[in-house]
């Protein structure tokens, strides 16, 4: 009955880590490796934006707001106000997660369909601010000059360097989201997202763990942002509106809800997707959305429950009457 | 005082005293100025007819329905204004009629949920796995497995809790609501939904809990048969309101209870 649970996770983050450093000796040229590195920047915001919805059934159409905070806080402390690099991160991080905090006071008490709608009222206000107050963020055209990122006196320049500094970030978030489900946070997160009613009546205090993790993946996405701000040195709106927050929720329910891994292939599959579609020129919209409705249609419970389906399939022919 | 009164020792205070508890749902009266008491160490049964409030007693003392008034007195501390999750934290834990087990969970992690107020980390040692969040997991396990043998359904473990059939739901709940060690047990209706065989596990297991484990329990229920094979103490509500109270024995024999219970015509 004793099975080795501890450490589980950290093996698994310590293989996905060498498979990430790996990833780019395979690749034929740097154009890819920058949609390796948007792919981990959405992957790191999937993660968290699962910890709320997969775990915890609370819908957000708004997440990529969370995401611009954290892009435009970096940006506008570390040139306008002229901050060390690290301060504007943590600045982004923290706006990101004081905002959800706020949000949350009010719209975690709605359920399903409102909270929804809340999170995108939300986003469309936070994107009219990005839009609108143009002497702060540069307004539609776009905010520039964000300086490359720089760490301990090391300047990420090249793209491979700052695609390591994502594989280390974006593992060091799956192994928290691992660690985080599987312990008493994670069971209440799972229990109120099936019975609010029961888990209360165990002792899970609803309103702060659904608060807790609305505020974690905001700061996720917050984090997110912060390093895409520093990554490309130059943010515009267009990219922290409804159409991304949308994107989010795809990659989640499209990797697999309740599932980290599963977020993470979400977000690499939809990220690298389009560019794979490039060759279908004036139909690849048209491929695009049939590839999702054939995955979602096929994949009900998304390309994590998949792979689980398949590997259990293919042992299964192995080792049937073990079960019994 | 009279002298004769002093000899008589005064009876203990019971674990959970709910007095003149008024709970209204608009116009609706659905309990009214309804004392229920439930000693320590006892099964208690609230019994009565469809309508007659008994859920509603079971909401009104777990949180999850506002008191219009009256006040509820868990070890002699008031409970009445808590929320449903502080409640269960001071001792009171309860099972649902129309069962809401964790189908998303497996059967042991439904337990090990049970223990939420009793397994004590932060998120920070929860991330970090430290030395106190192991051996913390390891209890809360381990707790958690001692509730499924006490039930019946540590081979379960592993299964998913969706997958569990009907009658062992119920005992999941069953197991899940023990983990949280509470003072007090309420069972919504256990038996409902279940066959005659299970239904008499279900009273030994009723039994067990409250001589081996030494949990109180309060029990709604309409299995007449099982309520007065388990219980010590029986109220009778009849709209909203207490009929009479005390062993079954007595009650059996209560005129006015036959009379609001079988209907006059039995």
């Amino acid at each position: 009955m004793k099975r080795p649970i501890l450490g589980q996770n950290a093996a698994q983050a310590v293989l996905f880590f060498a498979l990430l450093l790996a990833v780019p000796y395979g690749l034929p040229n740097e154009y890819y490796l920058s949609i390796c590195i948007l792919g981990s920047l959405n992957a790191v915001i999937a993660v968290g934006l699962n910890l709320l919805m997969g775990y915890a059934g609370q819908v957000s159409l708004g997440h990529a707001a969370f995401y611009g905070l954290g892009a435009y806080a970096t940006a506008i402390c570390t040139t306008r106000f002229g901050l060390p690099i690290p301060v504007g991160m943590a600045a982004g991080v923290t706006l990101a997660a004081a905002v959800a905090w706020i949000v949350a006071l009010p719209t975690l008490k709605l359920k399903g369909n409102y909270l929804a709608m809340a999170t995108l009222g939300f986003g469309i206000i936070v994107s009219i601010v990005f839009n609108e107050a143009v002497d702060l963020t540069g307004g539609p055209s776009g905010f520039v000059g964000i300086p490359r990122l720089a760490l301990f006196g090391h300047t990420f320049e090249s793209d491979h360097g700052y695609y390591n500094l994502m594989a280390v970030v974006l593992t060091l978030v799956v192994l928290l989201a691992l660690n985080l489900m599987k312990s008493r946070t994670g069971r209440a997160l799972r229990a109120l997202h099936v019975s609010e009613k029961a888990a209360s009546s165990l002792g899970v205090d609803i309103a702060a763990h659904k608060r807790f993790v609305f505020v974690l993946s905001a700061a996720l996405a917050g984090l997110a942002g912060v390093l895409y701000a520093h990554y490309l040195s130059f943010i515009a709106p267009a990219s922290f509106g409804f159409s991304f927050s949308v994107q989010l929720v795809v990659m989640v329910v499209l990797g697999g809800m309740a599932s980290v891994w599963g977020s993470v292939a979400g977000a690499f599959f939809l990220t690298a997707l389009p560019e794979a579609l490039r060759e279908f020129e004036d139909i690849d919209i048209l491929v695009y959305g049939a590839i999702l409705v054939l995955t979602i249609m096929y994949l009900p419970d998304g390309l994590a429950g998949g792979i689980k389906r398949l590997s259990r399939k293919l042992r299964r022919t192995g080792v049937d009457d073990a079960r019994s | 005082m009279p002298a004769a009164n002093a000899v008589s020792p005064a009876p203990p205070a019971p674990l959970l005293d709910v007095c003149a508890a008024t709970v209204r749902f608009g116009g609706i009266h659905a309990l009214t100025e309804a004392d229920f008491a439930i000693a320590r160490g006892s099964v208690t049964a609230l019994i009565g007819p469809n309508g007659a409030g008994k859920t509603t007693m079971l909401n009104a003392i777990t949180g999850m329905v506002p008191l219009t008034s009256g006040d509820i007195r868990l070890d002699g501390a008031d409970i009445a204004g808590l929320p449903p999750h502080k409640r269960a934290a001071a001792g009171v834990v309860r099972t649902f009629q129309n069962l809401e087990v964790f189908t998303s969970m497996s059967v042991l992690e439904n337990v090990m949920a049970g223990r939420h107020a009793l397994t004590r980390y932060t998120v920070a040692a929860s991330i970090l796995r430290t030395p106190g969040f192991r051996r913390a997991e390891a209890a809360c396990r381990e707790a958690a497995l001692d509730c499924l043998e006490f039930v019946g359904l540590a081979d379960e473990a592993d299964t998913p809790a969706g997958d569990l059939p009907y009658g062992k739901q119920r005992l999941l709940e069953m197991a899940r609501a023990l983990a949280a060690d509470p003072k007090l047990l309420l069972l919504d209706e256990p038996a409902a939904g279940l066959n005659s065989k299970e239904t008499a596990r279900l009273g030994d297991l009723i039994r067990a809990v409250c001589d081996r484990r030494h949990v109180t329990v309060g029990l709604v229920e309409h299995d007449m048969e099982l309520v007065m094979a388990v219980s010590d103490h029986i109220t009778v509500l009849h709209f909203g309101h207490p009929l009479a109270a005390g062993t079954p024995d007595a009650i059996q024999a209560n005129p006015e209870v036959i009379k609001a219970y079988l209907g006059e015509d039995e």
